[in-house]
């Protein structure tokens, strides 16, 4: 069975660790920030200018001044802090945050990713995407595997406009967690169910399939 | 003697000077921290020709949206310009000039404009459309790009509190680009919801000192909200 997307979010949740500074692109990744783990402390980065973001606001707490950079009402967490966008994406740019989350419509096994613009469609812009794939050390692209029609997303070379050259190591998709190792996709787990043929039959990319490949534990 | 205090009375006053064809800085993020009034202003002023940096391009009927009723901006320098009809359509046909820059990189350009510095390296689209005919450095094995500083003839923010010297204090979200924004800008043109006299604020909570702001206005503001979400008790 392919992931739901509360499965891809609680999948991503098990990247986090305790202390992380984390940032969640807007869509499924958001969602991982219901599955932190009670026992770890994780602080949410919003590139708008907040460190520390927390849940929605109760109807009387919302607040105009107060968004994330889905230009969604939020709240604080105690020990938050406020700051202007070019600090922010200092502490982007700069590789101080431990973790970035994003979707993407295609990677490709030299760590390439398209998440912005498909030429000939309306062209909304790239936001922070861009200078987020370039600053972090550690992302994960969670998207899925294949199009509706069954074309593979995980592919040699990005045919899109790309948003990041060389900069994904790690994808989770509906179907798989792989790794990117020198030029390879490396999978890592599958989903329930899903076989290794299947996922094997819907990468494009080059694939290195190791001896045992576990299915995803939740 | 006006001295240091900054503050005019009118927002005819306040953008007083601006033309045809000039360039602006605009802070705000989505309708968040807009200069919502300052806006409203160069729309009755009917200024055309705009050149105008700012990170989205408002709505359809808010913000920087308004502006595109009458065609009045011919380039807009911005990261993410969805939700907006009309802005769609003014791009598509070609009317509208469309820079797309990335965020953290539009805001490093402004910040660079106002603090003499310009232009610098980022890895921030490298290898892609945004790099390209952009020089490249190497540094540390790592490919950089060439990125400009940004300069404005006028630039318009939003912050939370002033004194009459034009030091400046931001709430929240609200602060995001206003800062650089308004350092990038010939002509720095503030409006806040409140102006307190000279003493009244405490110097180490300033968020901006007022060497940057050349005229201040108090208004009022609709703060829009774009997407309300919030949580049952």
């Amino acid at each position: 069975m392919a992931l739901s997307r509360e499965q891809l979010a609680q999948r991503v949740a098990q990247e986090f660790h305790d202390g992380f500074y984390v940032n969640l692109g807007i869509g499924i990744p958001t969602l991982a920030a219901n599955y932190i783990p009670e026992d770890m402390q994780v602080m949410l980065q919003s590139e708008n200018g907040l460190l520390g973001m927390g849940p929605f606001p109760l109807e009387e707490e919302v607040d105009a001044d107060l968004i994330n950079a889905g230009k969604q009402t939020v709240t604080m967490v105690t020990g938050a802090s406020l700051f202007s966008s070019a600090e922010s994406f200092a502490m982007i740019r700069g590789g101080h945050v431990d973790l970035t989350v994003l979707g993407a419509f295609e990677v490709d096994c030299q760590g390439n990713i398209a998440s912005y613009m498909i030429p000939g469609k309306l062209i909304k812009g790239m936001g922070g995407a861009m200078d987020l794939v370039a600053g972090a050390d550690n992302i994960i692209v969670t998207m899925t595997h294949a199009s509706k029609s069954g074309a593979s997303k995980l592919l040699a070379e990005c045919t899109l406009p790309l948003t990041g050259k060389g900069c994904i190591k790690r994808v989770l998709t509906d179907l798989a967690l792989m790794d990117i190792v020198e030029g390879k996709f490396v999978l890592r787990e599958r989903a329930r169910g899903v076989s290794v043929e299947e996922i094997a039959k819907l990468t494009a990319g080059e694939l290195v399939i190791p001896d045992n490949v576990p299915e995803m534990r939740f | 003697m006006a001295g240091f205090d900054k503050v005019v009375t009118s927002y005819a006053e306040a953008l007083e000077g601006l033309e045809d064809n000039m360039t602006i800085i605009a802070g705000g993020f989505g309708l968040c921290g807009i200069p919502e009034n300052l806006i409203k202003e160069i729309k009755r002023r009917g200024t055309k020709g705009l050149t105008i940096a700012s990170n989205n391009a408002g709505v359809d009927g808010k913000g920087l949206g308004i502006l595109l009723e009458d065609r009045q901006i011919k380039k807009m320098i911005a990261s993410y310009v969805g939700e907006n009809a009309l802005f769609e359509a003014q791009m598509m046909s070609g009317e509208l000039e469309v820079e797309l820059t990335p965020q953290g990189t539009l805001a490093e350009k402004m910040r660079a404009g106002g603090a003499g510095i310009p232009a610098f390296f980022t890895a921030t689209g490298y290898g892609t459309p945004v790099g390209e005919g952009k020089e490249v450095r190497v540094f540390n094995g790592r490919e950089y790009i060439l990125e400009e500083a940004l300069f404005g003839d006028f630039s318009i923010a939003k912050a939370w509190k002033a004194d009459r010297y034009g030091n400046l204090m931001f709430r929240k979200t609200a602060r995001n680009f206003n800062p650089m924004a308004i350092t990038a800008g010939k002509i720095a043109v503030v409006e806040v919801e409140e102006i307190v006299e000279v003493g009244q604020l405490d110097p180490d909570e300033i968020h901006l000192p007022g060497i940057y702001v050349n005229r201040l206005i108090q208004g009022t503001f609709e703060k829009t909200i774009e997407q309300l979400t919030v949580r049952s008790a």
